[in-house]
């Protein structure tokens, strides 16, 4: 474990507890065995892998064209031809499925890259200067809080028009004030640091005390944070999708293709199954892997 | 105490006039020409210009929000385009529908959701504790409206329990009303139970560790007697915020799940006015969703810091 000689990340620790004195590749080593532990969250985060290479990879992955109709072939329960059957078009459902987690995740990902690009300097401004700025923010936040997520999506979207980007769009803008509140708290109590009021010692600007001081150290609160809003911000979208809000036929999204699937739950219920089933798999995956991160990261865990 | 009272009043108030201005402005913001849509597609130049006219169309802006806003505070949000009905009138009649299926969920919420936390806490890391994990992991995750699709497939189409969809009022057939009811309420329900049992379990692990509940288990009570005497009454606290916080998933939700099971409730509404470019009715519907969020959350913290001395204490303490 020591190292050679020359190792910089060996002669750095010298002296310190063994415990501490771990070369780069011994504690990238005791990193997996630490993630190895909880099965569960490594699961979640091997699914959400499989779904986002199935996103990328829509076009290898899936079997057929999802949008080419085919008479001879309505309602037709699952054959081997269609492993998960057709739609009421005779469109394959196996390659909606997989097309439409590329629209999934695209809402889901980037509404919540949104949500951090607008929240966090926001909160990071609020928590840093404190004093009016910080009132004016807070105060915009509560009353944008007060908008039920769902219904200020719905609002937006009827403001913007229905499409897969203004969906996209309203959802991040309906997480923003969450991460406004969450990067302003936890600034508050980083702010307080002994390492931050050093660096200040030193001479810091501000930026420099936000960017590199206080940024680095919330970070993996931010992250969890998102682990569990992108699941939140794959059913949103799916459920504005639902309501014919968001992505318009014949794009295969998740949540259209259950908004047909209703009409049809007599005489085709598998065109309900898969499509919910690979919600309810993905934001679950999520979830998994969120709460294992939240733990993992968490330095009482060790 | 009065103090902090003080501030939460004036804080809900900054916080309304604020929703009204972005309420106000996001309608303003919507394309399209507003009395175009009220004269419909063959009114002439003349006709448009009279419309303009009549509901002021042609003020400036902040002209237009103060008479607005002096109309909402009487009570007069204005009138439907398509059905030229008062906004408030619409809103009072699809109401109580919506309040009874959230009333339901909510007590099918609670009624799962803090026993189960409860006894999760108390037996943690035991078989029982991790069941009850996952079982509220996926309820987060199910989605509300493939929950309830399922819940028709199976209940309805297949073993013809219930009724699939529709609504009865409850005075004209109290038994058609709930057999109606329970599947729409079981569906708001869940995900708000899933929510809650975490929050329950995580509230109720942290006031079991404290001092005084230790001292209570040495002074040799029986288990039942400090769970419930001592360890639930502060462990509820955080609950009862929570449960305010929730009440905007709650709206949210019902306006999926009124959408599954056709319950035409103040969710429908919403959905409707926003197909038909109806603006006074979403706006209204918007404003008053967001004005009772507040308020419900204004009234939570108001009781429990009668409830509880340290949140009044704290309160005046450090000014919030």
């Amino acid at each position: 474990m020591g190292g050679k000689i020359g190792n910089p990340a060996a002669a750095r620790v010298d002296g310190l507890p063994s415990e501490t004195a771990l070369t780069a590749p011994a504690r990238s080593r005791r990193t997996w065995r630490r993630a190895l532990r909880r099965p569960p969250a490594v699961a979640g985060a091997a699914i959400v892998v499989l779904f986002a290479l199935m996103a990328i990879g829509a076009p290898y992955f899936a079997t057929g064209d999802p949008i080419r109709t085919s008479w001879s072939q309505i309602r037709k329960a699952p054959t081997l031809a269609h492993p998960f059957g057709t739609d009421d078009l005779g469109r394959d459902v196996y390659s909606r499925v997989v097309w439409g987690a590329r629209t999934s995740m695209q809402a889901g990902v980037l509404s919540i890259l949104l949500a951090i690009a607008v929240g966090v300097p926001a909160g990071l401004v609020a928590g840093y200067y404190r004093g009016l700025t910080d009132q004016v923010l807070m105060r915009l936040t509560d009353a944008w809080l007060s908008f039920p997520f769902l219904i200020l999506a719905i609002g937006l979207v009827t403001i913007l028009g229905p499409s897969l980007i203004n969906a996209t769009v309203a959802i991040g803008t309906a997480a923003t004030p969450t991460y406004i509140r969450l990067t302003r708290g936890l600034v508050l109590s980083a702010a307080q640091e002994d390492y931050v009021h050093g660096a200040r010692a030193l001479g810091g600007g501000d930026a420099r005390m936000m960017v590199r001081h206080i940024l680095p150290n919330i970070f993996s609160a931010l992250l969890v944070q998102a682990t569990v809003s992108i699941p939140a911000a794959i059913i949103a979208e799916a459920i504005l999708s639902f309501l014919g809000l968001g992505v318009q036929p014949p794009t295969p999204s998740w949540g259209t293709m259950l908004n047909t699937a209703q009409q049809f739950l007599e005489t085709a219920p598998w065109m309900a199954w898969w499509p919910g089933l690979a919600i309810f798999s993905l934001a679950l995956s999520f979830n998994l892997a969120g709460d294992g991160l939240r733990d993992f990261l968490d330095p009482k865990d060790y | 105490m009065v103090d902090f009272l003080a501030q939460r009043v004036a804080i809900s108030v900054v916080t309304l006039f604020l929703i009204t201005l972005i309420v106000f402005t996001g309608v303003r913001m919507i394309p399209g020409d507003p009395a175009r849509v009220m004269a419909g597609t063959d009114a002439d130049e003349t006709g448009l210009q009279e419309i303009r006219t009549k509901y002021g169309l042609t003020d400036p802006l902040p002209v237009q929000y103060l008479r607005w806003l002096r109309l909402a505070l009487h009570g007069d949000l204005g009138e439907s385009i398509r059905t030229r009905e008062s906004v408030v009138k619409i809103v009072a009649l699809k109401l109580p529908i919506t309040i009874q299926l959230a009333g339901f969920s909510l007590i099918i919420a609670i009624g799962i959701a803090i026993p189960a936390g409860i006894f999760s806490a108390v037996r943690r890391n035991t078989v029982w504790d991790l069941l009850a994990n996952a079982v509220s992991l996926c309820g987060v995750s199910i989605p509300s409206f493939w929950l309830g699709i399922m819940l028709i497939l199976f209940v309805s189409v297949r073993l013809h329990l219930l009724p699939a969809s529709g609504f009865v009022p409850f005075f004209q057939d109290p038994l058609g009303n709930l057999q109606r009811m329970v599947m729409p309420s079981f569906v708001l329900g869940a995900a708000l139970a899933a929510v809650l049992m975490r929050q329950t379990r995580n509230s109720m692990i942290e006031v079991m560790s404290a001092n005084y509940v230790r001292t209570a288990y040495s002074k040799g009570l029986a288990e039942r007697v400090v769970v419930v005497r001592h360890a639930l009454r502060n462990g509820l606290i955080p609950i009862v915020t929570i449960l305010g916080l929730q009440m905007g998933a709650l709206m949210g939700g019902a306006v999926v799940t009124e959408q599954i099971f056709v319950i035409p409730g103040f969710g429908r509404l919403i959905v409707e006015a926003v197909f038909t470019r109806d603006y006074p009715l979403v706006q209204g519907v918007v404003l008053i969703t967001a004005s009772s969020y507040v308020l419900i959350n204004l009234l939570v913290d108001v009781s429990y810091s009668l409830l509880n001395p340290r949140i009044r204490v704290k309160g005046t303490a450090d000014g919030g």
